[in-house]
């Protein structure tokens, strides 16, 4: 693979970004959905991390969530339903470069995407992935997902839902190579960033799941959790995310974890009353599939001729019987050092 | 009753040799000649043909070889549809197809010789050399069975050799079953006299990632098969052969592919495995890294075509490959491609469908597919390769339309093409095939991600990583600033733009060639590996004086200018195409129901001319006899009418 552009350009002055750079067209989803707290996070990190919107891309699926790129002044690729990842996938590995992340919703990832957010998972190529989770399709108009609860009354389930709820931290944790899992809710925006900061410094996939309200549709579910701040339990800990004495003096029911720990990480994604939100897991020493593909030489002209030559000497009939494969193979090679 | 010919007693192959040395049998001459090697799949039968065509084609010889596969990986022993090995059809000049009949088969047991026979694949009165070890084999059933089918082959006119292949190779190799093949590479180069030096080089060619010992006795096992076929068969044939002046390359339609991939300098390949498609990529997956290449197997077709749109769309053009119900799976994310206007190219192997259909059988069923398919209105440049060098040059040719017009460039080969071998002139590499680095300049102030051309509708492309070219692409209808626009203009607009490339596109094609006078009686038109045999056909017509000439298409979208003055220079025009059509004659088809083969449907309704067609769907490929009694009939009826 060629030489990525990164190592071969200097930054040859400082930039300094607002929020405006990479606030692109006025979000249309609906006042209070938690798709906006999510915005707002990610251009938060944008600015405060201070990168350049041409190096980024936002890839999405079909679906509320999807819209986000839209919302971004950065590159994005809004494309087809539950397809997101391999594109984002395509793009890592032809560009290590740019900073790559996936917006998508439950349905996007759990439902029609499941296949590739599970290779997604073994894959580890160094994105990040928040998986906009409110429990609803809310584009198509209020059916069942995956993560509904179950007996939710929809329009497919009008005498409710008949599965019990798919929890996308478990089946992440359970997959090889999990590097990062995460867990913030859209009404702690400070929990919000703090988690989608920390996935974007992981170097990895980083699996961030924002539990988010819908209020066209679900606007009740959350209350409870909302109402009463011991329902949600802050994961802290030095190699986790620290959180500040206000929220912590509202949100008391907090406990050390420690990221490293897949086995307590599994038991505590497994709960929702308390609701956990911090790190849940992450683990650095992953190798990402686009390091393992990278090849080692610089991809020149000369060497994709040297390559081809050498390959056609292999099946080459020559006119002369007595000129051997590689005398051809030879002759290639000095072509190729011209 | 046939000629049988008993084994003589073992001797000594000092002896043997000198024997053969002293008579120098006189040689029949041949214009061409069809070879079949056939055995139980794992006995080698396909490593023996592959061996023989190389050595006939290094002889200077033309050769087109197909191998016969069966749809198990391990089919019963001794099986009827368990036969697996290799056709190769040799010729003085240039061969182009696989042929009609077998002239001469070499069966390692008879029941796979069986599956041959029924499927009508041997000339009547064919010369069969059959392993003799089965009749006297231990389990009576057997050997029954193998004394059954040997009657009924002599008595059915066939000339049946028996031959001790498993006595012979027993005391050069621990276990004969494994040693066959090379015997019989032996025999096949002294009947049909091919220069030794050839073949002891090809068998060093072929084995040179095995052990020294391992070579040694499949150079035994040659020389021991030369030996006894001198000695002991009473026929040998000798194939005049031109040298090539210039170097040739033999592989199959697959191997050219994938050398088609390293030449064009695409740098990623994301497959997901699918017979007939996957030895493009077990090939590619050995070489691609070499030149800075990667072929991905992703977790499934869809997401090997989106793995390679999002590649092609950060700025590497990449490439997929598959079969018939991996297109089938990829529709949605090309119709996104087409939508964001992302160079792509996308090669469909097609075999037999519907559905799971026939995978290790050719068929040319996915034309209308490739066209039209995913939804709305998704235009896409569609090629078929039609020869070996063709998969080599489509692939370079798809991957610069791809990247010109922002295309979707689909190449459509064939399970015939992919396993079949012919030699064409070794390329020679271009440095223009490569596409330049990635364009990471600023965009220029006002410049918009869809800033159509109004003639062309060609749009300059911005890359991820270009400042001030941030945008965001959408799979919904959009407008010039690929901002999300359901407005009656810019749906239509964008539309209209994306359907003008390939408008542009057809300006710079040429007209295809005519095989023939460019008038006359009759002008067949086909498409992909039909060609070989639709040339044969016309060609043997034509030299019996019909007016009858042919055209083969590269291009099936758009369509190369030149085709409706072409066509209005005959009397008649049809296609020869292995996709479905109506029989006119079954009783419930007639003019307002039939439904027409593929190319000839595109080809009424673009050009209003009436032609008619001709198809076969039997995933065998379509032999050239068969295409001449079919054009002598329409040329007869033609001439009574």
């Amino acid at each position: 693979m060629a030489m990525p552009t990164k190592e071969c350009m200097l930054r040859m002055y400082e930039e300094d970004h607002h929020l405006e750079d990479y606030q692109g067209s006025i979000p249309r989803w609906c006042n209070g959905c938690g798709d906006n707290a999510i915005l707002a996070a990610v251009q938060r990190l944008c600015r405060d991390e201070n990168l350049r919107p041409e190096k980024m891309v936002f890839v999405s699926g079909i679906g509320c969530a999807s819209r986000f790129p839209h919302y971004m002044k950065t590159y994005g690729f809004h494309g087809v339903h539950g397809r997101a990842l391999p594109i984002a996938e395509g793009i890592k590995l032809s560009r290590p470069d740019l900073h790559v992340f996936v917006n998508t919703g439950d349905g996007d990832c759990c439902s029609i995407g499941a296949a590739h957010w599970i290779h997604a998972i073994r894959y580890n190529m160094n994105m990040t992935m928040v998986l906009h989770d409110n429990h609803v399709y809310g584009l198509t108009k209020m059916q069942v997902s995956p993560t509904s609860p179950k007996g939710l009354r929809s329009n497919t389930t009008p005498r409710g839902a008949y599965l019990e709820a798919l929890n996308p931290l478990t089946v992440t944790l359970g997959v090889q190579n999990v590097s990062f899992v995460a867990q913030a809710v859209d009404w702690i925006p400070e929990a919000v960033y703090a988690v989608i900061s920390a996935a974007f410094h992981h170097k990895g996939f980083s699996f961030v799941r924002i539990i988010q309200r819908c209020p066209e549709f679900l606007p009740k579910l959350w209350e409870p959790w909302l109402h009463d701040p011991d329902k949600t339990l802050l994961l802290t800990h030095e190699n986790g995310v620290q959180y500040s004495a206000s929220l912590t003096k509202v949100y008391k029911n907090g406990r050390r974890h420690d990221p490293s720990d897949i086995h307590r990480a599994r038991e505590i994604a497994s709960t929702i009353d308390p609701l956990p939100v911090g790190i849940l897991y992450r683990n650095a020493g992953v190798p990402c599939y686009e390091d393992l593909r990278e090849g080692a030489e610089l991809r020149t002209a000369a060497m994709i001729r040297a390559g081809l030559e050498a390959e056609l000497d292999k099946f080459t009939v020559w006119p002369d019987s007595t000129e051997q494969p590689s005398a051809g193979a030879a002759r290639a090679a000095a072509r190729a050092t011209e | 009753m046939g000629e049988t010919l008993t084994a003589a007693r073992p001797e000594g192959a000092a002896m043997r040799a000198a024997r053969a040395e002293a008579t120098v049998k006189p040689a029949t001459e041949l214009r061409e000649c069809v070879v079949e090697i056939i055995s139980d799949s794992g006995e080698g039968a396909q490593r023996c043909g592959q061996s023989f065509g190389s050595i006939a084609a290094r002889m200077g010889n033309g050769i087109w070889t197909v191998e016969i596969i069966p749809a198990e990986i391990q089919p019963p022993a001794r099986s009827i549809a368990g036969a697996s090995g290799n056709r190769i059809r040799i010729g003085s000049g240039q061969v182009k197809n696989g042929g009609d009949g077998v002239d001469v088969a070499v069966a390692f047991n008879e029941q796979v010789l069986l599956g041959r026979v029924h499927a009508g694949e041997l000339k009547p009165g064919c010369k069969i050399l059959l392993e003799s070890m089965w009749r006297t084999h231990s389990d009576p059933e057997i050997a029954a069975a193998y004394t059954a089918t040997y009657d009924k082959l002599v008595a059915d006119g066939y000339k049946v050799y028996e031959i001790p292949l498993e006595r012979e190779c027993k005391p050069l190799v621990a276990d004969p079953r494994r040693g066959k093949n090379m015997f019989v590479l032996g025999m096949l180069c002294s009947i049909f006299s091919l220069d030794l030096k050839l073949a002891r080089e090809q068998v060093r060619l072929t084995f040179r990632k095995k052990a020294d010992n391992v070579v040694k006795a499949n150079l035994a096992l040659l020389e021991a098969g030369a030996s006894w076929a001198e000695a002991s068969l009473d026929f040998k044939y000798r194939i005049p052969a031109v040298r090539a002046k210039e170097p040739q390359i033999v592989v199959n339609g697959n191997t050219a592919l994938a050398l088609g991939v390293l030449a064009s300098g695409m740098e990623i390949c994301a497959m997901y495995p699918i017979t007939p498609a996957t030895s493009a990529s077990h090939y590619l997956s050995e070489v691609f890294e070499r030149v800075g290449g990667i072929v991905h197997q992703a977790e499934d077709e869809i997401a090997a075509c989106a793995f390679a749109v999002g590649a092609s769309y950060a700025g590497r053009c990449a490439v997929t490959v598959t079969s018939g119900p991996g297109y089938s799976l990829k529709q949605e994310v090309i119709g996104l491609a087409v939508m964001c206007e992302i160079p792509l190219v996308v090669v469909n192997v097609q075999r037999g469908g519907p559905s799971t259909g026939q995978p290790t059988k050719g068929e040319q069923g996915d034309l209308l597919a490739a066209m039209f398919g995913s939804h709305g209105d998704a235009p896409k440049v569609v090629m078929a390769a039609s020869t070996i060098e063709d998969c080599f040059y489509s692939i370079i040719t798809a991957r610069k339309i791809a990247e010109t017009f922002n295309m979707v460039v689909v190449v459509l080969s064939d399970s015939n093409l992919a396993t079949s071998q012919q030699p064409f002139p070794r390329p020679a590499f271009n440095e223009a095939w490569l596409a330049p680095p990635i364009d990471q300049s600023p965009i220029p102030a006002g410049a918009k991600p869809y800033d159509w051309d109004p003639v062309t509708g060609i749009a300059r492309r911005f890359i991820p990583g270009q400042p001030n070219g941030m945008h965001t692409l959408t799979g919904l209808a959009h407008d010039r600033e690929s901002h999300v626009a359901y407005d009656p203009y810019n749906n239509q607009e964008a539309i209209r733009h994306r359907s003008l490339k390939l408008a542009a596109l057809q300006k710079t094609l040429k007209p295809p060639p005519i095989f023939g006078d460019p008038e006359g009686d009759l002008l067949v038109i086909g498409w992909g590996s039909t060609r070989g045999a639709i040339e044969e056909a016309v060609e043997k017509l034509r030299g019996e004086g019909k007016k009858v000439s042919s055209m083969h298409l590269r291009f099936l979208q758009p369509m190369a200018p030149g085709i409706d003055a072409a066509m209005r220079r005959f009397r008649r025009v049809m296609t020869i195409e292995s996709n479905w059509a109506d029989h006119a004659e079954d009783r419930l088809i007639d003019a307002t129901n039939r439904r027409f083969s593929a190319l000839a449907m595109l080809l009424r309704a673009r050009y209003l001319v009436d032609v008619d067609c001709w198809s076969e769907v039997t995933g065998q490929p379509i032999k050239p006899g068969t295409v001449y009694d079919v054009l002598s009939r329409r040329l007869a009826a033609q001439a009574g009418g």
